[in-house]
Order: structure tokens, then sequence, then C-alpha cells
């Protein structure tokens, strides 16, 4: 019993039963263990990304920088920025809103440099459903292909303070 | 000198002081769930669209509280109260230290208390996982902190008590089973709780403006040392509940203890880096070093968990078909005991679990899911059937177990006994799929309006997520009555059950 000291010698050689149900589990498991990294390398589901840390000041001129040199419009005082394909963007998370607008064309390869200025704030691109945490202090680069055009929200889903819901903000694929 | 008495159910050697310190951690620990499930109707109210209950305030802060009641200290003081019983009734000896397992226990309870006032007076709504740099007060990081050095004692206490009876003869050679998988859920806890002091007591220095900051990427990655470790212990404590509620109610053995004992230690080994998984959508992780943590050290971690899965049933099956239902290959399945609920508990806990639970949890820590269901409501989902399905579940089986051997008690309402574990799995089962549904399409956790009214810009997300979200509704009521009927069951009876003669 479970309850009770087991008897002198308890560890018997295991059954046919046991030695089945082991093998059958372990070879499933060498089977993922191997299709992950492969599905990584194949696969489109993770973007490659880097990470550098920053200042809110550095980043704050980086995001101004581009937004100055790209704008095209803007959407409730939300300036829409434009940015040259293959070029380094920055989005910027801040009680309570995602900082600017993007534009990207479709089939391109952007660097998106993600930040926050004050909490932690979760980006989740919907409704492709792609989440990514943006941490204070830590420039997340995250290589970026759409592969598909429209409009897309970006809520936040790490909670932020009691405005953490309003937090919504926008990316158009052209 | 210790005063001890002979079960005349059970035929155990039960010491006083043990009784007593068992009753007072899971009365506790009740009281604790019961405050836990009121909050978590709450919660559950506010997020059925159509009746959007509570304020903004009062979401995040009951959230905060609910986190806190029923994740942390009901079944910690659950987890304690079994330490005691595997240490001491199981092995037949004393308390090594009773006073200081008293001094445990006040901390234990003076930290909870602390947390929940705190909380509750505002400017603390920094949820469970308190991420910096959001600040709470400072009395809420020392709560924690004295909550967790509390438990850390008692769990310390085990290993004491382990040495006093090796020492008065109480066992020759190994420990039981079920106290051998209580010792692995220690050996883990004391690694969590080394973690949290890691990472609290700076983040108490900085919230007191002694220190500047506290990195938030390290917050993180300690944090989930301890955050998601912690359930490891509930993970370990769950399945010696198993093996001890199947020898209790079946006269199950293991078929073969070696399997067992070996899935314990590969929990203790390897659990603990697979909680990185939370950090799979950060930037402080390594491509590789996320691939590496998906492939392969989490495997070794499941490996252990389908041993239990083998082990845990085969001992059922064994024991009833010796005694005598052996027809066909399913006669034994039929005639348990589904009408004990210590038996039906452990059986639905088992089942989900493990299909629900632990698939679940398999699925959404390898990398290419994390990035589809990070922080969506479908992790939400995950836990409510690892922590409440399948540890609540359990702890509330072995409940109805120990009222007549410890409490000396007889349950009252038995025949509601015996549909509350049914009733209360049905709704986790409910509420936790239509959760995970909700955040396939990714709804997000934590969030008290998925309108998002006042925003600049609005997104409405796909209209079947009003429905899985009212179904969560349902299923959380049925839930909370199925909860609701074991606190009164468990609590009524330990003050006005019918005792026990023993």
């Amino acid at each position: 019993m479970a309850l009770k000291e087991p008897e002198r010698i308890w560890w018997k050689p295991y059954s046919k039963d046991e030695r089945l149900w082991i093998s059958v589990a372990l070879v499933w498991m060498v089977i993922s263990f191997l299709f992950m990294p492969i599905y990584h390398l194949v696969g489109s589901t993770n973007p490659p990304s880097e990470t550098y840390t920053v200042t809110n000041d550095q980043f704050q001129g980086l995001v101004d920088k581009m937004v100055e040199q790209y704008q095209v419009g803007e959407e409730k005082g939300i300036p829409v920025v434009h940015p040259e394909p293959g070029s380094d963007v920055f989005l910027q998370a801040s009680m309570w809103r995602w900082y600017p607008i993007l534009e990207f064309e479709k089939g391109k390869t952007y660097r998106v440099h993600l930040s926050s200025m004050d909490l932690q704030h979760g980006l989740s691109i919907l409704p492709v459903n792609m989440n990514f945490m943006a941490l204070p202090g830590y420039d997340y680069v995250i290589t970026l292909t759409p592969n598909k055009s429209g409009e897309f929200h970006l809520v936040c889903n790490e909670y932020c303070g009691l405005g953490h819901h309003m937090m919504v903000g926008k990316l158009y694929v052209k | 000198m210790s005063e001890t008495r002979i079960c005349s159910l059970s035929g155990l050697k039960i010491e006083k002081n043990a009784e007593t310190l068992i009753m007072w951690n899971v009365v506790a620990g009740v009281a604790l769930l019961a405050a836990g499930g009121l909050f978590g109707l709450l919660m559950a109210l506010t997020r059925w669209p159509s009746v959007h209950l509570l304020d903004i305030q009062w979401y995040y802060r009951l959230l905060t509280l609910h986190g806190v009641d029923a994740l942390l200290a009901w079944i910690i003081f659950f987890e304690i109260g079994l330490v005691y019983f595997c240490s001491s009734v199981l092995l037949g000896t004393r308390a090594a230290a009773p006073k200081v397992a008293w001094v445990a226990f006040a901390m234990m309870l003076g930290g909870g208390v602390l947390i929940n006032v705190i909380v509750l007076l505002g400017g603390s709504d920094v949820l469970f996982t308190s991420y910096v740099p959001l600040k709470a007060s400072p009395f809420y990081y020392l709560g924690i902190i004295i909550f967790a050095v509390g438990s850390l004692i008692a769990f310390c206490l085990f290993f004491a008590n382990i040495v006093v009876a090796k020492r008065e003869g109480a066992f020759q050679r190994t420990l039981p089973l079920g106290a051998y998988g209580m010792a692995a859920a220690c050996i883990i806890a004391i690694l969590t709780f080394g973690h949290g002091a890691g990472i609290m007591i700076p983040t108490l220095l900085w919230s007191a403006g002694l220190i500047p900051n506290v990195d938030p990427g390290a917050y993180r990655l300690v944090f989930w040392a301890l955050g998601h470790a912690s359930q490891q212990i509930n993970v370990c404590a769950m399945v010696a509940v198993w093996y001890m509620t199947a020898a209790f109610t079946l006269g199950a053995k293991p078929v073969n203890e070696k399997l067992s004992r070996t899935a314990f230690v590969l929990y203790i080994l390897f659990i603990n880096v697979a909680s990185e998984h939370h950090l799979l959508t950060d930037p402080i992780l390594s491509n590789w070093h996320k691939i590496v943590n998906t492939s392969y050290v989490m495997h070794l971690a499941v490996l252990a968990s389908m041993m239990h899965a083998f082990c845990v049933p085969a001992s059922w099956e064994v024991a009833l078909r010796k005694k005598g239902y052996t027809a066909g290959l399913f006669e034994w399945l039929k005639k348990a005991p589904w009408g004990n609920p210590a038996f039906s508990a452990i059986a639905i806990s088992l089942v989900l679990f493990g299909f629900l639970g632990g698939i679940t949890g398999v699925i959404f820590g390898t990398e290419q899911f994390a990035i589809v269901r990070h922080n969506t409501f479908a992790i939400t989902g995950h836990f409510h059937t690892t922590v409440v399905a399948g540890t609540t579940l359990a702890f509330m089986g072995f409940t109805y177990l120990i009222l007549p051997y410890i409490f000396r008690r007889k349950l009252i309402l038995p025949g509601l006994a015996v549909i509350q574990p049914y009733l209360y799995g049905i709704g986790v089962t409910i509420f936790a799929m239509a959760m995970m549904a909700a955040g396939s399409f990714g709804v997000p956790r934590r969030h008290w309006d998925i309108t998002f009214s006042g925003a600049p810009f609005s997104f409405s997300f796909d209209p079947s997520v009003d429905m899985f979200l009212s179904l969560m509704g349902v299923g959380s009521l049925l839930a909370v009555v199925g909860g609701g009927i074991y606190v009164v069951i468990s609590l009524g009876s330990v003050f006005y059950g019918e005792k026990v003669e023993g």
C-alpha cells in the first residue's frame, strides 16, 4: 500500500506492460524533441528576434525621428507612418496607447523594435493572434514579414493599470 | 510527553499534536478557498458579457485576491496539512517540533490576512504575478514573504519529522510512497520558495524606496521559477494524494514502486526548467534557448506524468480485480466505488488533470503555440484544469477521507457529498474549456472589458466568443455550487458532524 513502507525488495524489474508504456511515451517524446527545432526553422510561426537594452529617452528619440521622417497621415491624434521596406521600425508601448500607427507593405521584411516606457505591456496582434511582451528598458527586435494584407489591431494583453482595456492600436498592411 | 491514539478505522497511530496541526491547517485552507471561490464567481460574472458585474477597480482588486486566496493560500495550507499527515500519521510518530509548526501556521495566517487587508484597502491591485514596475504597497510584498517563510518552515519540518521517525524506528529502509511523493513536493517547495525570496525581497525593498529599481526581465525570470515551479509542488502533492486515497478506499498498492518513485525523481530534476515557457514571447531569452527549453527539458517532466498515468489506474485495476471483479476487461472499472466521494474525486481529478490540464500544458508550453496562446484566456483555461479540476478536486476528496479519520466526525449531508465531485468536475470542465475556446480567438486574460470601451480604436472578436464567455459563466456557476457544497460539508462536519468513536 502507498501508506506502508514497501516490502524488502521493491526495485523489481519492470513488467512487460510497463516497459511497453514507457517505450511508447519515450519514442513519442523523441519525435516531438526533433520536430520542435525543425519546425522553428521550416515553419513561419516564430519570427527571429534579438534583444538590446535601451533607455526611455533613447527609444523616444528613435520613435520621434521615424515619425518625423515617414509620417503619412493621422488618426485620432496618432500619426500613421509608412516606413521604407526593410528599415528599422519603432513601436512604443505606454499607458495606455501603442504609438505610432504603422503601415507595412505585404511581403516586405521589417525590423520591428518594441519597447515600453513605463510598465510591462503585452502586444497582441489581432486577429492573427501573435503575442509578444514589451518590457521597459529592453529593445526587443522582431523581424516581421507580413504575408496578409488588411487592417490589424494591437491589443494590450498584460495588465497595466486601470486603462488597460483602452490600450488598442492599429497596424495596416497594404 | 505526547499523547497518541490508535485510529479504530484505519489502525494508524495518531499523535495529538500532529492531529491538531492537520485540522487547523485544513480548516484555514478551506476558509480561504471559500473566499477565493467567491471572488472567482465575481470574476466569472464580470467576464460574462451580458452580466459584466464588477466595476473596473473591484475587478482587478478581487482578481488579485482570487489568485492569492484560491491558488496560493488554500492549496499551500492544505499541503502543509498533508505534510503533517504524511510525516507524522503515516509514519506513526510524533511531530518533531510542534511549537515551530505553530509559529509557521501563525506566519502563514498572518501573512494571508495582511495580503487580503492591504489589497482590499486599495492601491495594491498588482494581480498574482505583481510584475515590476507595477507597484504595490510594501505591505503586500511583506505579506507574501511572511506567508512564504511560514510555509517554508512547515515544509522543512517534514524532514525533521522524518529524522525523528527514523531514530524512533518508525520505518526501517524507505518512506511509504505517499510520504515519498510529499517529500518530492517538499524539495520542490524549498527550491521554489528560495527563488521567491530571491525576487520578492528586492521587490519589497524597491517598493519601500530603498533600492532604485528591479529589472523587469530579471523579475520575470526569477518570478516564474517561483510562480510556475510552485505549481509542481501541487502536482506532486496531488499525485501523492491519488496514491494515498486509492490505498484508503480500494486497498490499492502501486504495481511497481520503482516506476512511481522514478517519476517523482524526474519531477524534481526537470520540472523547474519547464517553467521557463512563460518567457517564450519575452525579449530576455535567445531563440535557441527557447527551442531547447520546449523541445528537450519539458519532455522529461512530461515523461514523469506519463508514468503516473500508467501507475495510478493500474493500481486501481489490480486492487479491484483482487476483490473479484474480473469479468471482461472493464468490470473492475464499473464496480469501482463511484458513490464514495473520496474515490470519485480522485478519479475525476486524474482524468481532468491528465486529459485537459496536462495535455493543454504540454501544447501551450511549446514555442509554436506559446506565441498564439501567451496571455490569452486559453492559459487561464489551462491552469484551471490543472490546479482546480486536478489539485483542488483531489484535495476535496482527501478531506472527505480524513474527516472521519482525523477530525473524527461523520460527514453531514452524505447524499450531497456523493454528487459534489461530479458537479464540481463538470462545472470546471465547462468553464475551462470555454475559456480555452475564447482564448484561441485571442481574447486576453486579465481584461476588464473586451469591447474596449473608451479606446481610440475598437476591435470586435469573432461573434462565437460571446457564446463561449456565456458558457464560461454557466460552467462557473455550476462549479461554485459544487465548491460551495464542499465548503458547507467540510466545515459543517468539522463543527457539527456526528462524533466517530476511536
